[in-house]
């Protein structure tokens, strides 16, 4: 027997496949409320993902062509593996390039490339719930949803302004979902925020936390701010060391031992993709 | 219990339950727009569609409803054999199936609770054919405005109401589906 069909169909048990497919319905039917699910224990640790495999390994078909990043890149540890393990266990096709791929899992950041219909982003989620880091009690954070006081959270922003000068928070920044449910996006940049307004469909998977959530595509989501301090989406002052994006996020690395460092794009296949353009212009 | 309960299943189960389900999570991210699901050969009245819809969604831990002509000898068996459900009563079921008719009234369901909107029940209802046009759907997952032709306007007005509150509905005919959370707006076409 072939080493991959010794696995189910994208590692999960079927029972726990419709289990997790009936949440993410709920999670559609309901924007940005984060619905409990029995999470499984997967072969990875908590905190790499394991929400976001559960969620992958729940809409994936054998015809989808799956792309995994990390940061943005395709390359790191974490997108490797993850993309490995559904090489072996459900046989789909993978890719690095944004638009050819069918479903996207991400951790903490949104491809450069627009999204389209056709395409799922499934997001890894640390932390689900916004409100956590101000109210420790899940009793409490549920009925603040239920009845929609959300005044801590703006009092938090306040606050970041009090001491600061600016909203200093700078990833996983609050959104509110449809003008209802108050909602983490992930740890993304809020440089990614804005682009949450999408055609794709997106889906956020806590493993640890058991939560799993969604926004559907064209779905409104608004970043908290105030009226004199409105939400701005930043990103580094610079553009890309490699490519020349002014556009892109941008990570800063350190390239020497001498504290040289440069900006480069956190999406590695957007980054890519632009050089072997300017190469191919070379060429011609 | 007949022969006909114990075929007409998946026979590749997950792989085409995956493919099924694509369908019903684009039809329910999608309020309105009406997607192909095949798999099941369920005994009648039960549509392909609807039959297919509860393989990929239906087990023991979810009790269902079946309404109105829907609530036969054959599809009982049918459904026992292939899910392991419970059938229960209206108020009890995570899952409903039957025509409009048989299905109403729809405050008999559960809509969820303030703290878990989430544990509310999911309609699967039954329908002679499905067309883009009637009425005028708005809201979470459409662009500007997809039409369906709903059974009515007034049950559905109601249900947006309620939310976060409420049923969230798949329509079936044949082996399409489409599907109205309850964040859709519904207005007259």
């Amino acid at each position: 027997m072939a080493e991959a069909e010794q696995y189910n169909f994208a590692y999960l048990d079927e029972q726990t496949k419709r289990m997790i497919r009936r949440t993410v319905l709920k999670a559609l039917a309901i924007p940005g409320y984060q619905v409990p699910f029995a999470s499984r224990e997967m072969p990875m640790p908590y905190g790499w993902g394991t929400g976001g495999v559960q969620v992958t390994a729940a809409v994936l078909t054998p015809s989808d062509t799956l792309k995994v990043i990390d940061q943005g890149a395709d390359d790191t540890t974490n997108a490797v593996s993850i993309r490995k393990f559904f090489e072996k266990t459900a046989q789909v096709a993978t890719t690095t390039r944004t638009p050819a791929a069918s479903v996207i899992q991400t951790r903490h950041r949104i491809p450069e490339t627009p999204l389209a219909e056709g395409q799922i982003l499934v997001y890894q989620v640390p932390i689900p719930e916004p409100l956590r880091f101000l109210e420790p009690r899940e009793t409490e954070t549920r009925k603040m949803h239920a009845h929609e006081e959300y005044g801590l959270m703006h009092v938090k922003l306040y606050e970041d302004i009090a001491r600061h000068g600016a909203i200093v928070t700078a990833y996983a920044y609050p959104v509110r979902v449809e003008g209802r449910y108050v909602m983490d996006p992930s740890p993304i940049p809020k440089f990614d925020n804005p682009r949450m307004n999408m055609a794709a469909i997106q889906l956020f998977g806590a493993g640890r936390e058991q939560r799993i959530y969604a926004v559907p595509p064209h779905t409104g989501v608004v970043s908290l701010d105030f009226e004199d301090y409105p939400f701005e989406a930043t990103k580094a002052a610079a553009v890309c060391a490699l490519c020349g994006s002014a556009e892109s996020y941008l990570d800063e690395v350190i390239v020497d031992d001498t504290g040289g460092r440069m900006f480069v794009c956190s999406d590695t296949d957007f980054c890519a993709g632009r050089r072997g353009a300017m190469d191919a212009e070379a060429v011609a | 219990m007949q022969m006909q309960a114990l075929t007409g299943g998946f026979t590749d189960t997950p792989r085409e339950a995956a493919i099924a389900f694509r369908a019903m999570l684009e039809a329910m991210a999608r309020p309105g727009r009406i997607f192909d699901i095949a798999g099941a050969t369920p005994p009648m009245p039960l549509s392909i569609a609807a039959g297919t819809a509860l393989l990929v969604l239906a087990d023991g831990t979810t009790p269902v409803h079946l309404a109105g002509a829907h609530d036969a000898p054959g599809v009982r068996d049918w459904i026992t054999f292939h899910t392991g459900a419970p059938l229960a009563a209206r108020g009890e079921a995570a899952l409903a199936v039957g025509d409009w008719a048989g299905l109403l009234p729809l405050d008999a369901y559960r809509i969820g609770v303030p703290e878990y909107p989430d544990r509310s029940a999911t309609l699967i209802v039954e329908m002679a054919a499905l067309t883009s046009s009637g009425a005028r759907l708005t809201g979470p997952g459409i662009e500007t405005e997809h039409r369906l032709s709903l059974p009515e306007i007034a049950a559905f007005r109601t249900n947006r109401a309620l939310f976060p509150l409420g049923i969230d509905f798949f329509f079936t005919a044949d082996a399409r589906i489409a599907a109205l959370p309850r964040t859709t707006h519904v207005e007259e076409g």
